[in-house]
């Protein structure tokens, strides 16, 4: 079969997923967000080999200057580089955000096709649970929750992992359950098909366009609770800089009067990015469009 | 000592509990129902919507469970087997649906749907495995170079023959066809049903065959079993059943098949009314509401399945209508 696979292999036709690519890559927006975000996250990922500050830095000579040739977006009230502090901050952001997606992403799959797939017991304990944690109000839970596993980054991945799987398991569940009935699924259970077959050769590529877009929009949620959370002083605490505690310091009135570049930077920064992410969740909801691929 | 037959189905039973909190009626899918299937023949399940030809399809292919009853498969009891017997099971056993654009998934590739079915059993190695799905293409008269294309990549007709690709690669002892050509073009039927004939007769295939398109059993089955609203109300050998049916159902039945010489078209017998809900089936003769010889006594006790000529069975208690 080696032979006659290779031999098709170079005129193979388009899957479901290839054509989704297709889809995406004729959106604008979605594009431009693509297009916005890449350039950040390199810049976010690399800048200590070309800037030449530490985020945590003491310049004596430069507190709470604008910004110049040295240091270009100024620097804080102990002399810290906003550019370094930033990058930095990017990096802890994102850490934070894509750490929690990808543990509220498995929560919320596992969680949610176990329900869809495993029976009617199953299903209404996964969903009380889930009902459970839908109706605990979002930001008195974060703070219990904060308070309980304190500050840090680990803390803080832990604490927006665990408010966000809960719809995403609602949605794997529904399409499931409409999955389960569908004929080609019947059909592999005619075939002696146990659950974990299931769930990976039919639940989860039937599921891929869910799963793809909350994760998306999950990461700018995640930035944006991270900051939150942060600027309460419940989340990554300093010296560690984030978007969220550089904002922090916009608290004070002098420095949101006198020093804008401390905190507007930032600002700027985490609203073009989640606003980006954003352009691209909507356009793999559009390129992943069940309607168009389902049948 | 006759052989043992291959599948045989005892007062079979399914009945549907209502979703809602459990109120509303339960639905009377199916209602003691028994047949066999010996081996190497095709036993044709017709009957029209609703009377219960995939329910018991299902139930033959362990698909879903009986409410009561027993199905025999290989003299087997399969009601009551364990999770790994009905795995092994599951690999003799095979099932061809009615809708061949749902029945193929849209996100796996035609090698990859063929060859799941012995991933699931371990069959082979992948190389193996491959093979027999090649095998199983040719055998459908599909090109082999459909092993890497997708579903939507096919017509409804190539569709169902994957579809009988999938059932043969796993070599099923029975084979059940739900209704394999109702979604095709009338050309395309013609086509299915022929390949399907002759795959059972060079492979020896037990077959189960539904349909609501008595033309189309008559080519196929050996035996036909004509159901209304869950209930059996003739059985018959093929032949019989079309030269000489005994039941009024069947009759009225056969009154309907269109036939293309103006001498066969006899007086049309048109039924009247609607089948009557399942939730809620009339006392005694199910078919007493719409039957245009009903007497009183149809309403009494359910009329059993008696032998009027042998391998001939009816469900009816009139006989001076023969």
């Amino acid at each position: 079969m080696a032979a006659s696979a290779s031999a098709f292999a170079a005129e193979r036709p388009k899957g479901p997923l290839r054509r989704a690519v297709d889809r995406f890559l004729t959106n604008r927006a979605a594009v431009a967000g693509v297009a916005i975000l890449l350039p950040i996250v390199l810049a976010i990922l690399s800048y200590d080999l070309w800037w030449p500050y530490a985020p945590n830095d003491i310049d004596l000579v430069a507190m709470n200057k604008g910004p110049s040739a040295s240091h270009w977006l100024g620097s804080d009230g102990v002399g810290r580089d906003v550019m370094a502090r930033l990058m930095q901050g990017g990096r802890i952001s994102l850490l934070v955000a894509t750490v929690s997606m990808a543990i509220s992403t498995v929560i919320g799959f596992v969680i949610g096709a176990v329900a869809g797939f495993g029976g009617r017991f199953v299903d209404s304990v996964a969903m009380r649970l889930v009902d459970l944690a839908m109706t605990l109000p979002p930001v008195i839970f974060l703070l219990v929750l904060a308070s309980i596993a304190g500050t840090g980054i680990a803390p803080t991945i832990i604490v927006i992992s665990l408010l966000s799987w809960p719809v995403l398991s609602r949605m794997v569940r529904a399409r499931l359950l409409e999955l389960r009935e569908r004929d080609f699924v019947i059909a592999a259970r005619g075939m002696g098909a146990g659950l974990p077959h299931l769930l990976l050769r039919h639940g989860l590529p039937n599921s891929i366009d869910i799963l793809v877009v909350y994760a998306t929009l999950q990461v700018a949620s995640g930035i944006l609770l991270e900051a939150g959370l942060s600027f309460l002083g419940m989340g990554v605490p300093p010296p560690e800089a984030s978007w969220g505690n550089m904002l922090n310091s916009a608290r004070s009135t002098l420095v949101l009067e006198s020093y804008p570049w401390q905190w507007m930077f930032p600002g700027a920064a985490m609203v073009i990015t989640v606003l980006a992410i954003n352009f691209v969740g909507d356009g793999l909801r559009d390129a992943f469009n069940p309607r168009a691929d389902l049948n | 000592m006759p052989e043992e037959p291959l599948l045989s189905v005892t007062h079979l039973t399914k009945h549907f509990a209502p979703v809602a909190f459990g109120r509303g009626p339960v639905v009377r899918a199916v209602e003691d129902v028994s047949f066999e299937v010996p081996r190497g023949k095709v036993v044709g399940l017709v009957g029209e919507s609703g009377s219960g030809k995939t329910t018991i399809g299902r139930m033959a292919a362990q698909l879903i469970e009986p409410t009561s009853g027993s199905v025999r498969f290989d003299g087997v009891e399969t009601t009551r087997l364990s999770a790994r017997q009905l795995r092994q099971l599951h690999a003799r056993v095979q099932y061809i649906f009615q809708d061949p654009f749902a029945s193929l998934s849209p996100r796996m590739t035609i090698g990859e749907i063929l060859t799941e079915g012995l991933e699931i059993q371990r069959v082979g190695t992948r190389a193996e495995r491959a093979e027999k799905a090649v095998k199983a293409l040719a055998a459908v008269d599909l090109p082999a170079d459909a092993f890497s294309r997708y579903a939507h990549e096919f017509s409804g007709g190539q569709r169902q023959r994957i579809g009988i690709a999938r059932a043969l690669v796993l070599e099923p002892e029975l084979i059940v066809a739900d209704e394999p050509v109702s979604a095709l073009d009338v050309s395309i039927q013609a086509q299915i049903i022929n390949l399907l004939r002759d795959l059972q007769l060079r492979l020896g295939l037990t077959m189960l065959f539904i349909a609501h398109d008595l033309a189309v059993v008559e080519y196929v089955a050996d035996t036909v079993i004509v159901l209304y609203l869950g209930r059996i109300m003739e059985i018959a050998p093929s032949r019989a059943l079309y030269s000489s049916p005994r039941h009024p159902y069947t009759r009225a039945l056969l009154s309907a098949v269109p036939s293309p010489d103006p001498a066969r078209r006899g007086k049309r017998q048109i039924l009247t009314g609607d089948i009557p809900s399942p939730a809620d089936p009339p006392s005694g003769c199910v078919f007493r509401t719409r039957c245009p010889f009903a007497l009183d006594a149809c309403a009494g006790p359910v009329p059993a399945l008696r032998e009027v000529a042998p391998g001939h069975a009816k469900a009816c208690i009139r006989d001076d209508l023969d």
